[in-house]
Formats: structure tokens, sequence, C-alpha cells
């Protein structure tokens, strides 16, 4: 038990370093504000897609309209500063309302569409998905602050590394947190045979809206994160293409493996930015070809995800007490 | 009722063009359960290579039959390079899943490059021309006819060549029980590559239709027909052919009667919630079969 504390106390000593390095590297220009506005980007990516891995590495629902709720929180949040002012207090609770937006949006559509499975669930969030965009471009006949398909402007430009660093934490933590309790467990059984969790017990039902939920509202989180780094908002940014984006991030990293998504999350986004410096502008319409092949390339080479199931644990680490751990088995 | 009568007709155009696409979409998911989402791609090279016959002065019949036989070819190595060895390594289906977005992505940044298609649009020439007939107060075009009568024609085509050939008795093996058609001497790779072409022929078939209908090709232009042949497919049961062709023509109907006399900007919305209610209430699509759960 004090080896566990210690072990909890080291890691909160080694995030909070790790924010202070990269707090004071920013603030003495030894990272350029265009990286620097990709980190915070690849961090908010990496927040929405942890909660996609509940959903779909974790509890095994097949959901492409991720995007539409991170639309969601960001369209909710955006509102809310837009017209009540950017005080700090006011983004909180803005963060928090498009959070909750989503939440509460993925509860009701999850709980009639919740019992479909695999592929017709995946192509049923797959349409809902595509609902949400065309309300996005027809948002302007609710409220003309919301813009329609012109996009939403005027948004003001509160985001800041803090925010999107401890955001992300907070995420990673409910996420590691829900898995390693017996809900978790629960969630995982659902994915790996459901008809045999509904046999030994568990309310399949209840434990497939929990992930939903949660997941939707990290999201959502992440949405309004989004709206208040780039000031702007366009539907399109959250069509069901972007959907498939997150997807990506869950599946390359390892179903079942919060590192993987983290990974991932980060790499992908820092991938796509570093392909523009490494081919020049000579080359720089090959920029998604590479990135294709790159993908389907990986696919091919571990299909299972870079980390396979694999957790990075410090316990482990310090304990010594062999490499690789238990592989918790990918879907 | 005349005007009713030419939404109608309308809606039968647009359903038809998804029909040739779905129809792809189907057999691929019905012999290896997967989404193919590059297929919505392989509409939009069958639209370029048949563009590139025209331009030449190749005759349309001559240019779409070309972009067939290169989609079909195209089918095939996609099928080779990318989703067999995932197959081979007993893959979760979910890495097949993100391949063929991947590959996807690939066909529509390459053909945005110079050296390729270009990433601009381009004005697809007049395959007919242009006329307009009236039948009992309905107006039909050239080009409506010219859809009908080549979907008619392909779908016959793959009739006879599912339910009358060898090859596709041993399609419908594989699609019924992959272990037991190997294990019988079916070659279960060439029957899946052969499935491939013919659904990425018909694909190429439906790219030229398209651009005949909607006369502006560009290389993202196969992600929304693509996206609505596949709801069209799910909708009429995935894996069944009459379901896709069924769920193609109600699909068609819906938005071109929803835009019509609904809403227009709503209207892939109302496409979709049909969709989501349809699934609700029969999870397996219209014709698709309920198989009973494995314990």
């Amino acid at each position: 038990m004090a080896t566990v504390r210690r072990n909890s106390i080291i890691s909160a000593g080694l995030i909070v370093a790790l924010f202070i390095v990269l707090y004071v590297m920013r603030q003495q220009g030894l990272m350029s504000a265009y990286w620097a506005m990709i980190l915070d980007l690849a961090l908010i990516t990496t927040t929405s897609a942890i909660g996609l891995s509940l959903i779909y590495g974790f509890t095994g629902q097949f959901s492409l309209g991720h995007a539409a709720f991170y639309g969601i929180g960001a369209y909710v949040a955006a509102f809310i500063t837009k017209s009540y002012g950017a005080t700090t207090l006011n983004f909180t609770l803005a963060l928090l309302a498009g959070a909750l937006a989503a939440a509460v949006v993925a509860f009701l559509v999850g709980l009639p569409i919740l019992r479909l499975r695999s592929d017709y669930l995946g192509i049923a969030t797959l349409g809902f998905g595509v609902i949400v965009k065309v309300f996005f471009d027809n948002s302007d006949k609710l409220s003309k602050l919301l813009g329609g398909s012109m996009g939403m402007t005027g948004i003001p430009r509160i985001t800041t590394f803090p925010w999107v660093f401890w955001s992300a934490v907070l995420v990673i933590l409910v996420a590691r947190n829900l898995v390693n309790s017996s809900h978790g467990r629960a969630c995982i059984t659902v994915r790996e045979d459901e008809i045999a969790a509904d046999i030994m017990g568990i309310d399949t039902t209840r434990f497939k809206m929990l992930a939903f939920t949660l997941g939707c509202a990290m999201a959502g989180l992440a949405g309004g994160l989004y709206a208040h780094l780039y000031a702007f908002l366009h539907p399109k940014s959250f069509e069901f293409l972007k959907s498939f984006d997150v997807l990506l991030i869950v599946v390359l990293g390892g179903l079942g493996s919060l590192t993987g998504t983290v990974v991932a999350g980060m790499g992908v986004v820092f991938l796509q930015e570093a392909l523009r410096d490494v081919l020049g502008q000579e080359f720089l319409e090959w920029r998604g070809v590479v990135y294709a092949l790159l993908l389907i390339v990986l696919m091919i080479l571990r299909p299972q995800g870079l980390m396979g199931g694999w957790e990075f644990s410090l316990d482990r680490l310090l304990l010594r007490r062999g490499k690789g751990g238990k592989a918790r088995g990918a879907a | 009722m005349g005007q009713l009568l030419e939404q109608v007709v309308n809606g039968l155009q647009l359903g038809f063009v998804y029909a040739l696409i779905a129809v792809g979409y189907t057999m691929v998911y019905g012999i290896i359960k997967l989404i193919n989402f590059a297929h919505g791609d392989v509409i939009m090279v069958g639209a370029f290579v048949t563009f590139f016959g025209l331009v030449r002065g190749i005759p349309w019949p001559v240019a779409i039959l070309i972009g067939m036989i290169v989609c079909a070819v195209l089918g095939v190595v996609i099928e080779r390079l990318a989703y067999r060895p995932l197959r081979e390594k007993g893959a979760p289906r979910i890495a097949a899943l993100i391949t063929a977005i991947g590959v996807s992505l690939f066909l529509e940044n390459f053909a945005s490059l110079r050296i390729a298609f270009g990433p601009d649009f381009r004005q697809f020439p007049a395959m007919v021309t242009r006329a307009q007939w009236n039948i009992f107060g309905v107006t039909i075009s050239s080009i409506q006819v010219l859809i009908v009568s080549i979907t008619i024609l392909l779908v016959l085509i793959l009739q006879v060549v599912v339910y009358r050939t060898k090859i596709g008795k041993a399609m419908r093996a594989v699609s019924m029980d992959m272990d037991a058609a190997r294990l019988m001497g079916i070659n279960v790779n060439m029957v899946i590559a052969f499935t491939f072409a013919i659904g990425s022929a018909l694909a190429a078939a439906a790219g030229a239709l398209w651009a005949a209908a909607y006369p502006q090709i560009w290389p993202y232009m196969g992600i929304m027909p693509g996206l609505k042949a596949f709801t069209a497919a799910v909708l009429g049961g995935i894996g069944s052919i009459p379901g896709a062709l069924l769920g193609a023509v109600l699909m068609g109907q819906a938005e071109v009667l929803t835009a019509a006399y609904l809403t227009t900007d709503f209207k892939d919305a109302v496409a979709f919630a049909m969709l989501i209610l349809v699934l609700l209430i029969r999870p397996a699509g219209l014709l698709g079969k309920a198989g009973p759960e494995k314990v």
C-alpha cells in the first residue's frame, strides 16, 4: 500500500514537472508559436480520443459519430462565452456545459441506438453524425450567433496551454481510474462477449450507456477547448470524416490501451505537421499520399495497434515486476 | 400528380446510380465482412478514366468499358496489396476497416496530385445528346434513359453471373461459409479477388453515370455518393444483393422527395434519420437475415 501511495506521488510529481518544462519552453520561446499551437491541438485531439477509447477500445461499442459530440461541445461552449463574455468563470462553465450537452445528447441517442451491434451500430452513429452536421449547417436559423454554414466567428481566443494540459490529464486520470475499477472490468467484459457478460449478471445496457455518455462528455470537453483555441468553428470540422480520424487514433494506438491512445493521438497530429516540414514546399501535395501509405503499412505490420493492449505503468517500472505486463487481448 | 411522377423519375435516376455502387459494397461485405470505404473513391477513378476516354474522342460505350476494366484491375490490386495480407495474418476486422480508410485517403490524395488527375473540378463532356421527351405529362431526359437502361443491363448481367455461373456459385458459397467453401476445393482468394473486380467495375460504371447526370468531377467526388450507397446497402440488409437494390431505390426516392416537398436544407438529415429508424425496427435491414447468436 505504501509503495502504491509513493508511486502516485511520484507520478503526480512527474506530471507537474512535465507541465513546468513545457510551460517554460513556451514562455522562453524554445518552442515556436506554431509548434506550441500544434501541441495544444494534439492534446485536445488526445482528450477526445480518450473518450472514444473508453467507448470502443474498452467497451467495444463501434462509434463512427465521435466528431459530432466534439462539435456539440464546441458549439455549446462557444455560444456561452460569445454571449456572456470571456471571463475565467464563464469559460469554466462553458467547458462544463459543452461536456454536459454532449453527455446529455449521447444519453438520449444512446438509449435506443446502443441496442444495435458492431457494424450496424457504427453506421447508425455515422448517420447521427451526418444529421448533427446538417444541423450545424443550418444553425443560423436557431441563432444568428452560431453562423450556420458560413461558420461561427468572434469566439474569444482564451484556450491556453494550462487549460489544455490539465484537461487532458484530468480526462486520462478519470479514464484510467474507471478502467481499473469494477465498472471498467464490466465494460471490458461487455467488449469481450456481451452474451456471456449478460449471463454473468452484468447489466450490459448500463455499462454501455456509462462508457458512451462519459466518452462523449470527454469529446464535448475537447470540443470546447478547440473552439476557444482557433476562435472559429465550421460545420466541416465536425463531419463524419473527422470521426474516422479519431477512430484511426484509437485503433492505431491499440484497442484497450490508454497509453496507446495517448501515443497515437499525439503522434498522428505531430506526424501530419512534421510531414509538412520534411516534404518541403515542393512536395507538399504529397503529404496526404505519404500519410495514407504510412497508415496502410502500419496497419498491415501491426494490426493489433502500436501498443496492442499494453499499458504504461509506473508501479511495474519501479518494482521491476517483469517487462511487458499482461496484454489484454484486443477485440 | 405530374410533378410528383417527375420527382419519382428523378429519384429513380439517383437511386439507380446508388444501386450500382451499393451492390459492390454489399458483395464485398457479404464475403469478407469488410466495409470497404475505398469503394467510394473507385467511383471517382471510374469517372476520371471515362472522362479521359471521352475527351480523346473514344465513343462513350467504349469509354465506360475502359473505365470498368481499369477499375476492376484497381479493385483487385487494392485487395491483393492492402486487404489480403491482413486476412492472412488473421488480423481483427477493425484493422481491415482502418486500412480501407487508408486506401480511401490514398486514392483521394493521389488523384489530387498534379501528376495524376489534379485537384481541380473538371467539366464532364456530354455522352449522349441532351433531349427531353414528354410521356403522359412526365418529362424524361435522355440522360435518365441512359442511366436507367445501363443500370438494368448491368444488374441483369450481374444476376446471370451470380446465379448462373460456376464462379457465381463459388461466390455464394464463400459468403455462406468461407471455411466450408475452402474445404470443398474453392479457391477462396480467387473468389474474393473476382468479387472486388465485379464490384469495382460496377462502381466505375456508376461513376461515369453519376458524372453524366452531375457533370462536375474532382478527386473527392466519390465520398458522398459512396456514403449514401453504403447507407442504402445497410438499409436493404447488407450482404444481400436484392436488398442493396431495394435500399438504393428507396434512398434515391427519399432524398429527392424530401428535397422537393419537405426541405432541401435537411434532406441528408431526413435520409439518415430514416436509416436509423429502420435499423431500430429491423436491426439487420429490410431484406437482411438476422442470424442466430452463437454462444
